[in-house]
């Protein structure tokens, strides 16, 4: 089982979404972050300009067995893009097991 | 009088009063809202305890001092505590615009704003005992004595003779500018907030947390001053009344539309704060002749005021001065344009207006700066007026209260 991590645009997040469940991935967590990265946004306050770049932006962590792994990272890929610099980020790792609580299933059966 | 007109001035007057009451609500709001999370308890409870600590000394001796009543017109004292006769409760107390009771709570809301302009611009890093001791003292004697000067009969309203003299209507010097040059002396002697300019001097943005209260606030300042100019007219005179609402508003909007175009045009963005400082700038500017000005005075008053918001917070910046609110140049900068204008527009222009304008400004400026340096100077150098840095950075709602002003939701910290 891999465990897929996507630090994404906020705004694409429906989109990422709905790409996920068109290819039966149904299962993620997902928080807001701030970040710190290539982006820098443009403020002005009281007529002080100041750019951050500390930037909001969404983690999923999407948990899939082997077989699904290609084409969650391809659709996180397609659904995240948009062009810009800012993106963001997957990163694949390697989880050693899985556990379903409710009927305490572990291993392919636990994520399935 | 026909006691249905007494009653009929007297209910206004009440009415105002709430109205100039609620304006604490505005303040409170627009400080908390353009200043940082981490310090919103503090904020909060420097302006609770301005309005009711400010109303209890007003109590004690603050209206005996600004209306002693037969004095020498620089200092008189009526006695502590409030006490009328009979008389104080008929038409023949005041012309039958209000009674006794009246007017010592119409007052005294209005003696908790001079504190209160200073509390927004020490935000976030004066200590709050030492703010208690400067409000105590400024709100309880400073205050009281300027208002002598003019409303309590003293030497301004009398500077030409009988008829003629300084003309504060509701007062843009003395309350507004007598909070304002508190503000300026307290944050020339507190220091700019930690991060607030670069090692080069730049300033450096400090976003407000919360900008819907900000606006709201605002606008419930806005509100109150219906109570704030309309209830100066001291009756409920109709002409007056409404003249007056008249041009409050009608300088509120110039105000804001000032301030609006021209803080576009000088930094290209439509910044909602300025807008709102731009507000309560003509607010403050038309406070000193209200009852004076023609609807197209109001305007062209406000929108000036509007234009100053703009180079007055760009100014205080370039001084290397903090002033999180902007409380300098709403209630300083236009207190003195709003008090000078009187002199140059509306039914009393004329050079002789101004030169009484300028000594009524001068008198209120010199005084309020030295009573104000006098009390912060010696509390610096004596408890100390700032907080620690570690406390700063990490907040005074931690450290001066141990409270969390939102425990249930978290916003970015910075």
């Amino acid at each position: 089982m891999k465990k897929v991590e996507a630090i994404i645009r906020k705004s694409k997040f429906d989109e990422v979404k709905k790409a996920l469940h068109d290819i039966e991935v149904n299962f993620f967590s997902y928080w807001d972050v701030t970040g710190v990265g290539n982006e820098k946004q443009g403020h002005i306050y009281r007529g002080v300009s100041y750019s951050t770049s500390d930037i909001q932006r969404r983690y999923l962590v999407i948990v899939v067995s082997d077989d699904f792994l290609d084409k969650t990272v391809e659709t996180l890929l397609d659904s995240a893009y948009t062009g810009n610099v800012g993106d963001g980020k997957i990163f694949i790792s390697e989880v050693l097991d899985a556990y379903r609580i409710r009927t305490r299933e572990n291993g392919y059966a636990g994520i399935n | 009088m026909d006691t249905a007109l007494f009653t009929a001035n007297n209910v206004w007057m009440m009415v105002c009063t709430a109205l100039v009451f609620f304006m604490h609500s505005g303040f409170a709001f627009l400080e908390m809202g353009l200043t940082r999370q981490k310090n919103t308890i503090n904020i909060l409870f420097k302006n609770i305890f301005i309005i009711t600590v400010g109303l209890l000394m007003y109590y004690i001796g603050g209206f005996n001092l600004m209306y002693p009543g037969e004095f020498n017109g620089f200092l008189g004292f009526a006695g502590f505590g409030l006490e009328t006769d009979a008389a104080g409760l008929t038409a023949a107390y005041a012309d039958g615009g209000y009674t006794y009771w009246t007017d010592f709570l119409f007052q005294g809301m209005f003696a908790a704003t001079a504190a209160t302009i200073v509390s927004g611009a020490v935000a976030e890093r004066i200590k709050i005992g030492s703010f208690m001791i400067f409000t105590l003292i400024y709100v309880g004697l400073v205050y009281p004595i300027v208002g002598s000067w003019q409303w309590g009969g003293g030497f301004l309203s009398t500077l030409g003779g009988e008829e003629a003299g300084f003309y504060d209507f509701a007062g843009s010097t003395l309350v507004h500018s007598v909070g304002g040059w508190g503000a300026l002396i307290a944050i020339g002697l507190l220091g700019a907030r930690i991060g607030k300019f670069d090692p080069d001097g730049k300033p450096r943005a400090i976003p407000g947390h919360n900008i819907p209260m900000a606006t709201a606030g605002v606008l419930i300042l806005w509100l109150g001053w219906f109570g704030f100019n309309g209830g100066s007219v001291l009756s409920a005179d109709p002409a007056l009344t409404s003249l007056v609402l008249t041009t409050t508003s009608l300088a509120a909007s110039a105000g804001g539309v000032g301030a609006f175009v021209v803080s576009t045009l000088a930094y290209r963005n439509f910044d909602l704060t300025m807008f709102l400082n731009g507000i309560l700038g003509g607010l403050v500017g038309i406070t000193a002749g209200a009852d004076l000005m023609s609807p197209n005075e109001a305007v062209l008053i406000g929108l000036i005021s509007g234009a100053i918001i703009v180079g007055g917070i760009s100014l205080i910046d370039r001084m290397r001065l903090d002033d999180p609110v902007g409380a300098v140049t709403v209630h300083l900068i236009c207190g003195v344009w709003g008090t000078l204008a009187v002199g140059i527009f509306g039914q009393k222009a004329g050079l002789e207006q101004i030169l009484y304008q300028l000594a009524g400004i001068a008198a209120a400026g010199i005084f309020c700066s030295l009573s104000a340096f006098l009390i912060i100077f010696t509390l610096k150098k004596t408890i100390g007026i700032r907080v620690e840095r570690q406390e700063e950075l990490e907040g005074l709602d931690l450290h001066e209260h141990g409270m969390d002003s939102y425990p249930d939701f978290r916003m970015n910290q910075h």
